[in-house]
Order: C-alpha cells, then sequence, then structure tokens
C-alpha cells in the first residue's frame, strides 16, 4: 500500500468517524469536524489557484533567470528577492515547500530557498495586517525586523553545510 | 485571496495567448503535484484539528508562568507543536496578553507557532528531503529563541 493509499484511507475513517459523530451527536467529535472544516474551506480555496501558478512557473520560468535572481553568483540581493516573493506568498508554508522545490530545481541556491520558506511564514502581509491591529504595530514591527537577521544568518549557515554534504531535494513530478 | 484568483486569472490568460501547449503543459504539471499532495494535506489538517481542539485550554493555563524564562520555553515548545491559523492565534495571544502574560513569551508563541512544524512534517520531507526538514526545523526554533529574546530587550522585560 502507498503513503497516499494509506492517507485516503485514514481520511475516509476520519470522514466515517466524522458522520457517526453527527448522527449520536458525539459533541468531541463534532468539534474536531468543525475545525476542520475552517482549515478545510481555507485549503480549497487556496490550493487551486496555488498549484495552477505553481505548474505555470515550471513551464516559463527560465533556468537563467531563477540562477541570476536566486542563484550561483554571490549577490547578496537575493536575500530580498526571496523575502520579497515570500511575503506575496499567499497559503504559508503550505505553498511555501512546492514553490521552493521549483526554485530549487531551477537552480536558486539553498541560503534563497531557505530564506524563501523561512520568510513567508514570517511575513506573509495579509497575516502581517490582521496581526499589528490585534496586536498592535509595535509588536509586528519588532517581530518582523528582528526576525530578518537570524533568518539570513540561519539560511546561509543551512546553505554552507548542505553545500558541503552535497545535499539534494527530492524531485517531486509526474 | 481575491487577488491570488485575479493573478491567477491573469497570468493563465496571458500565459494562453503567448502559447497554448506550454499553458496546457503547466496545467498538467499543476494538477500532478496537486494529486500526489493532496492526501498529505487532508491528513495533516485532520491531525492539526484534532490537535488544536486538545490545545486551546493548555495554552492558556502553561504560557502565564511566573518565571518568564519558563513560559518562553513553554511557548516555543507548544507553538513548535500545534498548528493554528491567525485568526485564532492573534486573539489567543491578546487575551493572555491581557492577563499579563508578558511580550516575549507572545512571542516565541506566535514565531514557534509560524516557523516550526512538527506536524507539517510530512509535507515538508516531501519537497524538502528528510535532513533539510529536520536541520530547518531546528534551525527555525533557534530563530524563534532568538527574535523573543530580542523582543524582551526591547520591552524592557528582561535586563
Amino acid at each position: 500500500m502507498t503513503k497516499s493509499t494509506r492517507n485516503y484511507l485514514i481520511f475516509g475513517a476520519f470522514l466515517i468517524f466524522s458522520l457517526v459523530s453527527w448522527i449520536v451527536e458525539y459533541d468531541f467529535g463534532l468539534a474536531i469536524w468543525d475545525n476542520f472544516l475552517v482549515f478545510a474551506i481555507d485549503m480549497v480555496l487556496i490550493l487551486p489557484p496555488a498549484f495552477i501558478l505553481i505548474g505555470l512557473f515550471d513551464v516559463w520560468a527560465k533556468n537563467e533567470t531563477i540562477e541570476k535572481h536566486f542563484g550561483k553568483t554571490n549577490n547578496p540581493m537575493r536575500f530580498i528577492y526571496s523575502i520579497l516573493l515570500a511575503s506575496t506568498t499567499v497559503g504559508g508554508t503550505f505553498v511555501a515547500f512546492p514553490v521552493a522545490n521549483a526554485l530549487y530545481h531551477k537552480g536558486a541556491k539553498y541560503s534563497s530557498i531557505f530564506t524563501y520558506v523561512t520568510a513567508a511564514s514570517l511575513f506573509m502581509i495579509p497575516m502581517t495586517i490582521m496581526e499589528a491591529s490585534i496586536l498592535g504595530l509595535k509588536f509586528t514591527s519588532i517581530r518582523l525586523l528582528a526576525s530578518i537577521p537570524f533568518i539570513v544568518i540561519g539560511a546561509i549557515l543551512l546553505e554552507k553545510y548542505f553545500e558541503k554534504t552535497g545535499y539534494q531535494l527530492p524531485t517531486v513530478n509526474d | 485571496m481575491i487577488a491570488l484568483y485575479i493573478v491567477t486569472g491573469g497570468a493563465l490568460v496571458v500565459s494562453f495567448l503567448f502559447d497554448p501547449t506550454k499553458t496546457l503543459m503547466g496545467l498538467k504539471k499543476g494538477w500532478m503535484k496537486f494529486y500526489k499532495t493532496l492526501p498529505n494535506y487532508l491528513f495533516l489538517l485532520m491531525l492539526i484539528s484534532l490537535i488544536l481542539l486538545v490545545s486551546e485550554d493548555f495554552i492558556i493555563e502553561n504560557l502565564g508562568q511566573e518565571n518568564v524564562f519558563l513560559g518562553v520555553l513553554f511557548s516555543l515548545g507548544i507553538g513548535s507543536v500545534t498548528m493554528m491559523p491567525g485568526f485564532i492565534a492573534y486573539p489567543l495571544s491578546r487575551i493572555l496578553l491581557e492577563r499579563g502574560v508578558p511580550y516575549m513569551v507572545i512571542t516565541a508563541f506566535v514565531t514557534s507557532l509560524m516557523l516550526v512544524g512538527v506536524v507539517t512534517y510530512p509535507l515538508e520531507k516531501a519537497y524538502m528531503g528528510r535532513k533539510a526538514t529536520i536541520l530547518r526545523n531546528i534551525m527555525s526554533f533557534l530563530v524563534a529563541a532568538g527574535i523573543s529574546l530580542i523582543a524582551g530587550i526591547l520591552y524592557g522585560e528582561i535586563v
């Protein structure tokens, strides 16, 4: 049995569990289902356009362009490009992982993709606006500004290690 | 969200005008990737729904520690293993702040919540590989600790 079949089976069991919970009015089961719906609605809305964009990116983005902005040259601008790309990524890490993988196979450096993935979870624009309105602008600015040096340093350290050991990201494709 | 649809729609139209076959190929590639990861996403959402349900009271109880550093450690731990959308995490943080929990602890909670993903491990592994996933999460944990330390200093909560 492959991993996806197993996950589908588990999900099927979950659906049955929720249905039974609904019939016998089992509160705990219903509460899980409510939580699930909250997330699922978001995912259903975000994932299809996100994967269309990833597919289009895959056929159109030229390796040279990606390499020039995110890759081989030691241009420090690549950190800025990575953070900018990250802040506009809708869907956080759920979308950032596949994008990072695609970037890597188009020739982006490790430090660029780690900066991108990390920044994608910290810098998303809609979430940042929400945070500032609930917790205050001061809190949000401190959080964002303090994180930039850590993200970049962490990404560089990881890159050093991965380049030394010759690590490769998995290929996810048809 | 609407912006995402406008951008996607625009990109599709432009791409199609330039090269219909290439566009179809892109759609097919996107669909294959989506199809391959969908069960991962579903499994993950189930897990998160369950964790979120049992964790909310636990979080409120444990983040309001007397000792700030203990509170930070707790937040980092809880933030790493749980996952929740912003519209739950931020109001929760607001409640904690009103109960006198220091900003440093809140920063640790919010940052590790976003950065460190123990539950997203299977998804991340599929795209980044096992080693990169583990190391990135360890690195992110340290980054979250560093950010909360700076927040603690700037808010004057530690000297």
